[in-house]
């Protein structure tokens, strides 16, 4: 087992091995979760904090499940309208919480590298649960453990990851993650939503979803925010779907058993064609949330025991 | 009091030369280049061998009188200005509110004049509270001592305005100082785009914003015939249409910040807010590019672009944390990697800090020369150190090179032949 982490901030800083050890971990929970008995006590005794500068309901749902399973005491704090509505800046707002003792910080906020800037001020495991445009680590993670379920490795794929890549995380963490992993990455999006420099990542990008879909063994769909569609980056929703939407014709390009995936929540009609979200034949969209629980559970796991380990090598440091 | 400097290697940017030298001080000015023996009762300073140039004249510094003074006062920036060889600081506008007044002119002028140990002068605004609209009193403001007029970050946006008020600076000679860089691909931007803008997730700008607004500036400046500077040109691309303007004869000139000709954009690292600047950090290409073009001349001027931020205003989030880092002190010490690297030699490097700047505004400063004012700054430029961003006499700290090894100590500077910084008034930073 290799996993020496202290923070999860982001995929960029781990290594192939480290990746390969979380998802074994995961695989282990997957099996722990489908029993009617749930739980386990690696957590117990530890509190885990849940702060979410922005809101969300998957995510923030799926971390509390998992360390409720892990028997750690979870605390939901909803930052949206708590203390930074009066005027507290995010380094207070981390000191402040960090006086309590937590082992386990999960934090989501709207700007990047927030998350790096508060686990450089607290002294307990920080988990990043998305940073403005910058990673989505466990949803990168989530869906790794996904595709390895589903075809078996998570090496040598052709994976096509479709939509607004350039305000995306989950795209971000995802192509560091493949790319990790040596497989073959495709983008496939309109250029005023794909991110500058983007090729120089070793991924291959189109505008076209014909072309782009071709031969893929893995599909990825990625959420259009509302806030894009009003004619400041694409023209509108209809066009948009009807040139990067997905439906049967455009997946009938890629591999006869290519999978789909989509982080969540969908635009059904948008981005996705509903009849292709609902095909339980192509479709892992579901098995990617029950995989969200587990990938966060070995994530949550795994830190916790560095974390145990460094507190222990402190304590034997003082008596010396 | 009369002082005689022996043993210094002088650098003089005018002639472009550097040789060994005496020198004497003598009322205020520099009375005699390559004396041969110290004048009865004078003061003997031996520089031993180091060297002694004419002080920096720093275009754009922001001080935070009015309005920020929590930030830098003229007393603060003037301490750091003393000890970082720069003997005058070409004061920025960007006040709050903004300098653009006659009566607020004369005020700074007569708070500035007694708090700094170094020559402060004002630049004031080219339109009324930086807002783009309406031009300030730019005659009256040229009488209480502007030297220059520019709304700093703040570009205006509204064509018909600026050629008037260009038309009108014009017509008195004033110098007008541009920021060329669109303003509308610039909103929200906090670093250049890229491969490490993606990477880091942050919002970017594409280098062609500044081509693009210097394009427009240099049109106007042909259709008024202004003088003019553009406060900082830092990518390639920018620097053919700068040369196409010089060789057709427009009275046109460009500066660059120390930071643009010594950071690039991924020192950004891990989201470090000290390296935020406006324009923000370019590639190493562009910065290559724009070392080559102060070493040609092409790019006439170096500047600190000394902006002050409180730790408050950067320790945040780096798209939520304030632009400007502080440069007075390390000015000089960044800009001796240019010369340790062997890209400009020191006699380019003050013509570029000294002598250009201050011909610019029409200044007697930046020479070495009889009769010249006595505003030197001696140094040590292969003296080296670790900076600690504590030490810096700046009220804010606010600096990318904070614990990075660097080379070029200042030993003392003069100020109209009085010594403000040196072994006497404090130690060497």
């Amino acid at each position: 087992m290799s996993f020496r982490a202290r923070h999860l901030l982001g995929i960029e800083h781990l290594a192939p091995d480290e990746i390969r050890t979380i998802l074994d971990l995961a695989d282990q929970y997957v099996d722990l979760n489908r029993r009617t008995i749930k739980r386990t006590d690696a957590l117990a005794g530890m509190t885990q904090i849940n702060m979410f500068f922005e809101n969300s309901t998957r995510t923030q749902s799926s971390f509390e499940l998992a360390g409720k399973r892990l028997g750690a005491d979870v605390m939901n704090m909803t930052m949206a309208q708590s203390s930074v509505k009066k005027g507290e800046t995010l380094i207070d707002t981390a000191l402040t919480l960090n006086a309590m003792h937590p082992d386990l910080l999960v934090v989501r906020h709207g700007a990047s590298g927030a998350v790096n800037l508060l686990a450089s001020k607290v002294n307990c495991a920080v988990l990043n649960a998305g940073d403005g445009r910058h990673e989505h680590p466990t949803q990168a993670l989530l869906d790794a453990l996904t595709i390895r379920r589903a075809k078996g490795r998570i090496h040598r794929l052709t994976v096509a990851i479709c939509g607004d890549i350039a305000h995306s995380r989950v795209a971000r963490s995802n192509l560091i993650l493949l790319g990790k992993m040596e497989n073959r990455v495709r983008l496939i999006g309109p250029p005023t939503l794909m991110p500058a420099g983007v090729a120089e990542f070793g991924c291959e990008v189109y505008d076209d979803m014909a072309a782009g879909l071709k031969d893929a063994d893995v599909v990825m769909m990625l959420r259009l925010q509302k806030e894009r569609m009003d004619g400041g980056f694409i023209p509108s929703e209809r066009e948009y779907f009807h040139r990067f939407g997905l439906d049967a014709e455009k997946l009938a390009h890629a591999k006869p058993d290519a999978i789909v995936m989509h982080p969540g929540p969908m635009n059904r009609g948008v981005e996705i064609d509903g009849t292709i979200a609902d095909d339980i034949n192509r479709s892992v969209i579901q098995e990617q949330v029950e995989m969200g629980v587990a990938v966060r559970m070995a994530c949550m796991d795994l830190l916790a025991r560095n974390l145990r380990a460094e507190r222990g090598r402190a304590a034997l440091g003082t008596m010396v | 009091m009369t002082i005689y400097l022996e043993n210094a290697r002088l650098i003089d940017p005018e002639a472009g030369t550097e040789r060994h030298g005496n020198l004497i001080l003598d009322g205020g000015v520099i009375a005699l280049v390559d004396a041969l023996s110290a004048p009865k009762g004078a003061r003997i300073i031996d520089c031993g061998g180091k060297c002694l140039a004419p002080g920096i004249v720093d275009i754009g510094v922001k001080v935070g009188e009015p309005g920020e003074r929590h930030k830098e006062s003229f007393r603060s920036a003037g301490l750091a200005a003393a000890a970082g060889g720069v003997t005058t600081m070409i004061v920025r506008p960007d006040t709050t509110p903004a300098l653009d007044t006659p009566e607020m002119l004369e005020f700074v002028t007569r708070r500035a004049a007694s708090a700094s140990p170094v020559r402060i002068r004002h630049m004031a605004a080219l339109t009324k509270g930086r807002a783009g609209r309406e031009m300030t009193e730019i005659g009256f403001l040229l009488d209480a001592g502007a030297v220059a007029f520019t709304d700093c970050d703040h570009v205006v946006t509204d064509t018909k305005v600026l050629s008037r008020a260009l038309t009108y600076a014009r017509s008195l000679g004033a110098l007008v100082i541009g920021h060329p860089q669109d303003p509308g691909l610039s909103a929200g931007a906090a670093v250049t785009t890229g491969k490490f803008a993606s990477l880091r997730g942050l919002p970017g700008v594409s280098p062609m914003a500044e081509p693009m607004c210097l394009d427009r500036d240099l049109a106007l400046v042909e259709m008024t015939g202004v003088r003019w500077h553009a406060d900082q040109i830092t990518c390639a691309r920018s620097l053919p249409a700068l040369e196409r303007a010089k060789a057709n004869g427009l009275d046109v000139t460009a500066g660059v910040s120390i930071h643009h000709l010594t950071l690039n954009d991924l020192d950004v690292g891990d989201y470090r807010t000290f390296f935020k600047v406006k324009p923000p950090l370019r590639d190493e290409q562009d910065r290559l590019a724009v070392v080559e073009a102060v070493a040609s001349g092409l790019i006439d001027i170096i500047s600190s672009m000394h902006t002050p931020q409180d730790e408050e205003s950067k320790r945040l989030p780096y798209e939520d944390a304030a632009s400007g880092a502080v440069a007075l002190q390390t000015l000089l010490p960044a800009a001796m990697r240019l010369y340790q690297s062997g890209h400009i030699d020191l006699p380019q490097l003050f013509r570029a800090l000294s002598l250009n700047p201050a011909k610019r505004l029409g200044l007697p400063q930046g020479r070495l020369a009889e009769g010249a004012p006595a505003d030197l700054v001696l140094f040590d430029p292969d003296a080296p150190f670790v900076l600690d961003r504590f030490t810096l006499r700046s009220k804010s700290k606010n600096t990318p090179f904070d614990g990075q090894r660097m080379e070029g100590k200042v030993l003392a500077t003069f100020v109209g032949g009085q010594q403000v910084f040196g072994p006497d008034q404090g130690e060497a930073a």
